[in-house]
């Protein structure tokens, strides 16, 4: 169904090429996983297969692509429409239309399709996907699930032989991703498409995929069966590294393979926790007893309401030094309001914010200073964080964070060096890889020193090296007596960062305590390690490292 | 009775009762007229309008006729030339120097003088009541969906840009909110790079990822035509133009033989429209659920157009009626035939199926079964309604 012969992909003024001498096949009714690091070459490799590289990105791709015996070089990817439906990141930036039921014909209303025929599709895939109450729902006004339901029955709508899905979850929360998830194995079960899918959470899909598609460094492509693949595979999720460890073989790829091997391990006597939750700048920070640090903040009351929505509902919140607190919850749990309304730039309607500093020597209402004093007590780095940048390099943006933040000249440079070493000045802040540009505005905000630091998902995009960079410079922070505040939808960050878990549903907590008594008992929070080897109460895979003497 | 069942009434029904509205307003001054065109426009308006969002525009219009009545009133007593007896406020009169000779300032404001701008500036306000009417009812978007197949690529194009506007207004503001937590919160030009950089930035982003989407989809895709069909349209579209040309010219200069004028102008439309139906092969697209025209529709525009005919009947008769005498000052005429004629523009009120009720999303959510609630969490501009629902569920 899909062959790659011998394909390169080198784009315009790069001297390396994207993806280098691939040769795969995947035949009809398989689904395949595409993995490998941030910026491998995943987007690229999926571009080249639905034709929009070179047509749409330009560059210059030797070899053939064929799908379905039609080869790239001959048709665009307007021409493949029919053989292939692509389902995006982002589901709100692919939808042309406004409406359900809109968006689900406009791809048969392109190939011309009769009018009874679109009809018969549109209502046959509003069952299939169990989104028919959202028929003439505004497309604008779904939960991020929803939208990307509807993304991918969209492409449905027109047959394809051939789904290509690019990270379809990763701008989702756990139940959202789960419903998409859930979805695109029953398009490889039940219809018979033959499935192409990028996925961060390997683990969710890894036990459907028939073969899995490594992207190494330097564009070195590998296909193989899953098992074997992901023996040395450089992206691991912890299910997958904790098999390595144990030295399973064949390596269980699910969760629920693994626990079956872990049955010898659920048998130990369940001893004290693992110490570790952090495996460096611990010492400040007594792990287990998150409640101990000096309290910094002080947030009560806090009501957060847009046009009669109420988004946060009197919530208290007490921050405290050398603690990470992770903040958790649905899409639209009021999370982003939250962190806002703290920070004080973002609407407050009742409620205060008090930073309780013993190094001020009294409480300081946050809300009543101004923009540029506020961001010296508390510091925000926001969810699409390149809207704090706006010059053209790298070192103009960090001498302007140091004039704005009245620092000494090159703060802002070397904490970006401790953050992400080796970054150029003259580098454009938009030629950065997703974690680069993160470790710059974490930089630029942490150079006014706020002893709290508010993230909003700082995640998304990030690697299992990305991640653990953005811990290991988080712990650093809280070994210093900071307190920072996580919201995230990633259940393993989680797990191996925080201190201390806040869930939020509805605008109101609904949970608060230290990581281990709030995940493990929740069935959509809990951590990988966790469900493989409940009752034991290890949330990594360093505890169980720490805590299982010998592996098998 | 299909025909009535709560549907959308064809956007370009809409249009041609909203044109003919605004046509037979054009030529009236007589404010009678004029509050009954609008209490027409406002009558439809709210009992026909849907639930999309720009069915609320009509105020949005109203305001800005209101401004114009405003404006044109203001420039009267700034510029304008004041006529009549009657003294309102007295003012004194600024002469300007020769090269600006004709114009005065001020003056005495007259209430003769000052009338007739007011009508004027209602007559302007009204036309674009009728203008709003029309957005308020049609829903723009379903307008260029019924375009033809030649031209509903540059539809689509349309209606991804009135898309992307709201798009471009929250990159703002999500902007201007990001750069205070930088400590920058300067305002005016200084700010504008910072603020139009990310912006600008983000649009493009976003419009290929659209773009992309949309070339995937199919957009775009040309059937197969034959050369000669290809010749044909060519040549029909280009002889069209020439011939609509000459036609214009012919139209406009006196001095040009018949055949030049008339007869050329409807052959070149005559042509352009066919090499538009000839273009309309080579692309593939169809129309889902396509919006019917029935009779309603008919009855629709049939009732704007005997608006405008009604007070054209009247202006060539009495054309007097359908003004404001102002000298001397009288109260303004009530010419029946011209009032019937707006009266029976409100016939789509009462006569045109309702349309659609506003979408019920929520309904299925509350028999899902407790551990679907999550999903029902919308993002955070989730209407009160859903909250709602989701309050009763859990």
């Amino acid at each position: 169904m899909i062959e790659f012969d011998h394909v390169s992909v080198t784009f315009d003024g790069a001297d390396q090429p994207a993806l280098r001498d691939v040769t795969l096949e995947i035949d009809e009714g398989e689904l395949a996983l595409v993995i490998g690091r941030t910026g491998s070459g995943k987007s690229t490799l999926l571009g080249a297969l639905t034709g929009r590289v070179p047509h749409f990105t330009g560059g210059t791709l030797a070899g053939h692509v064929r799908i379905n015996g039609r080869d790239t070089r001959e048709h665009r990817p307007r021409d493949l429409a029919d053989l292939i439906g692509v389902v995006g990141q982002d589901p709100l930036a692919g939808f042309v239309t406004d409406t359900v039921e809109e968006e689900l014909a406009y791809g048969m209303e392109q190939l011309g399709l009769s009018s009874a025929t679109m009809r018969k599709r549109v209502e046959e895939t509003l069952d299939v996907l169990g989104i028919a109450d959202l028929r003439s729902a505004a497309l604008t006004e779904l939960s991020g699930g929803e939208q990307q339901r509807v993304a991918i029955g969209a492409v449905l709508t027109t047959h394809p032989k051939v789904i290509v899905l690019d990270e379809p979850t990763s701008a989702l929360d756990p139940t959202g991703a789960e419903d998409v998830l859930a979805t695109i194995t029953r398009l490889a079960h039940d219809l018979a498409v033959t499935v192409v899918v990028a996925e961060h959470r390997i683990e969710r899909v890894l036990q459907y995929a028939d073969t899995v598609v490594h992207i190494g460094t330097n564009g070195v492509v590998t296909q193989g069966d899953p098992a074997e693949v992901m023996l040395t595979a450089e992206v691991a999720p912890p299910v997958i590294e904790l098999g390595r460890w144990a030295g399973w073989s064949p390596l269980p790829l699910s969760v629920r393979d693994a626990r079956r091997r872990a049955r010898s391990w659920r048998q130990l006597p369940p001893g004290q926790p693992a110490t570790g939750q952090h495996s460096a700048g611990e010492a400040a920070a007594p792990a287990g007893h998150p409640h101990e640090g000096e309290a910094l903040l002080e947030a009560r009351g806090i009501v957060v309401r847009h046009d009669g929505v109420v988004a946060v509902a009197d919530v208290d919140l007490t921050l405290r030094s050398g603690e990470v607190t992770a903040l958790m919850g649905r899409n639209g749990a009021g999370k982003s309001s939250l962190l806002w309304a703290i920070q004080g730039t973002g609407a407050l309607t009742k409620g205060t914010v008090r930073m309780t500093n013993s190094i001020a020597g009294q409480a300081i209402d946050v809300r009543s200073l101004d923009a540029a004093q506020r961001r010296r007590h508390v510091g925000l780095v926001p969810q699409s964080a390149a809207d704090l940048l706006y010059l053209d390099t790298v070192g103009a943006e960090c001498d302007q964070a140091d004039r704005e933040s009245g620092r000494d000249p090159g703060t802002c440079r070397s904490l970006l060096d401790d953050l992400a070493p080796g970054i150029p000045d003259d580098r454009h802040p938009r030629d950065l890889s997703e974690g680069q540009r993160l470790a710059l505005v974490l930089a630029v905000q942490l150079t006014a020193d706020p002893p709290v630091l508010l993230l909003d998902e700082p995640t998304r995009g990030l690697d299992y090296s990305g991640k653990a960079a953005l811990r290991r410079a988080l712990h650093g922070l809280t070994a210093r007596g900071r307190s920072v505040v996580v919201s995230t939808h990633d259940v393993e960050f989680v797990a191996e960062t925080a201190d201390r878990v806040v869930v939020m549903a509805s605008g109101e907590v609904v949970a608060d305590g230290p990581t281990r008594d709030v995940v493990v008992s929740s069935p959509a929070f809990a951590p990988q390690v966790s469900k493989i080897t409940a009752p034991q109460p290890w949330l990594t895979v360093d505890d169980v490292r720490y805590a299982v003497p010998e592996p098998s | 009775m299909t025909a009535l069942l709560p549907r959308a009434v064809h956007p370009a029904a809409w249009w041609g009762w909203a044109i003919g509205l605004a046509v037979a307003v054009s030529g009236v001054t007589n404010p009678v007229l004029l509050l009954t065109a609008l209490g027409v426009a406002a009558l439809v308006v709210t009992s026909r309008r849907g639930s999309s969002p720009w069915a609320k525009s009509f105020r949005l219009y109203l305001w800005l006729g209101l401004f114009i009545v405003v404006v044109r009133a203001l420039l009267h007593v700034l510029v304008g030339l004041k006529s009549g007896d009657t003294v309102l406020l007295p003012l004194p009169e600024v002469t300007l120097p020769s090269w600006a000779a004709g114009i005065n300032l001020l003056g005495d404001v007259r209430l003769e003088g000052l009338l007739g701008a007011i009508v004027d500036g209602l007559r302007l306000a009204v036309m674009i009541a009728c203008v709003g009417a029309a957005n308020a009812l049609a829903n723009p978007k379903r307008l260029l969906r019924s375009l033809p197949g030649a031209l509903s690529e540059v539809g689509s194009a349309v209606v991804v840009t009135i898309t992307v506007a709201p798009q471009l207004a929250e990159s703002v503001q999500r902007v201007m909110r990001a750069r205070a937590l930088r400590g920058d919160t300067s305002r005016g030009i200084r700010a504008l790079p910072r603020i139009a950089l990310p912006v600008l930035e983000d649009t493009l982003d976003r419009s290929l990822l659209l773009a992309a989407a949309m070339d995937s989809r199919g957009y775009g895709r040309r059937r197969v035509v034959s050369p000669t069909q290809r010749l044909l349209t060519g040549a029909c579209t280009l002889g069209g133009l020439v011939a609509s040309a000459v036609g214009i010219y012919g139209v406009l200069d006196d001095t040009t033989p018949a055949w030049m004028g008339v007869p050329a102008l409807a052959v070149g439309i005559a042509l352009s429209l066919t090499g538009i139906w000839l273009g309309g092969h080579a692309n593939a697209r169809s129309t889902h659920r396509p919006d019917p025209w029935l009779w309603p529709e008919w009855l629709t525009v049939a009732s704007g157009v005997l608006a405008a005919v009604a007070v054209h009947f009247v202006a060539r008769g009495d054309a007097a009626s359908l003004g404001m005498p102002l000298s001397p000052l009288a109260a303004p005429a009530l010419p029946l035939l011209a009032v019937a004629g707006f009266l029976v523009a409100a016939l789509p009120a009462f006569l045109t199926p309702t349309p659609p009720a506003a979408p019920t999303r929520g309904q299925g959510r509350l028999l899902a079964p407790v551990g679907h609630v999550d999903r029902a969490e919308g993002p955070l501009t989730v209407s009160h309604r859903g909250k709602k629902s989701e309050r009763v569920q859990s």
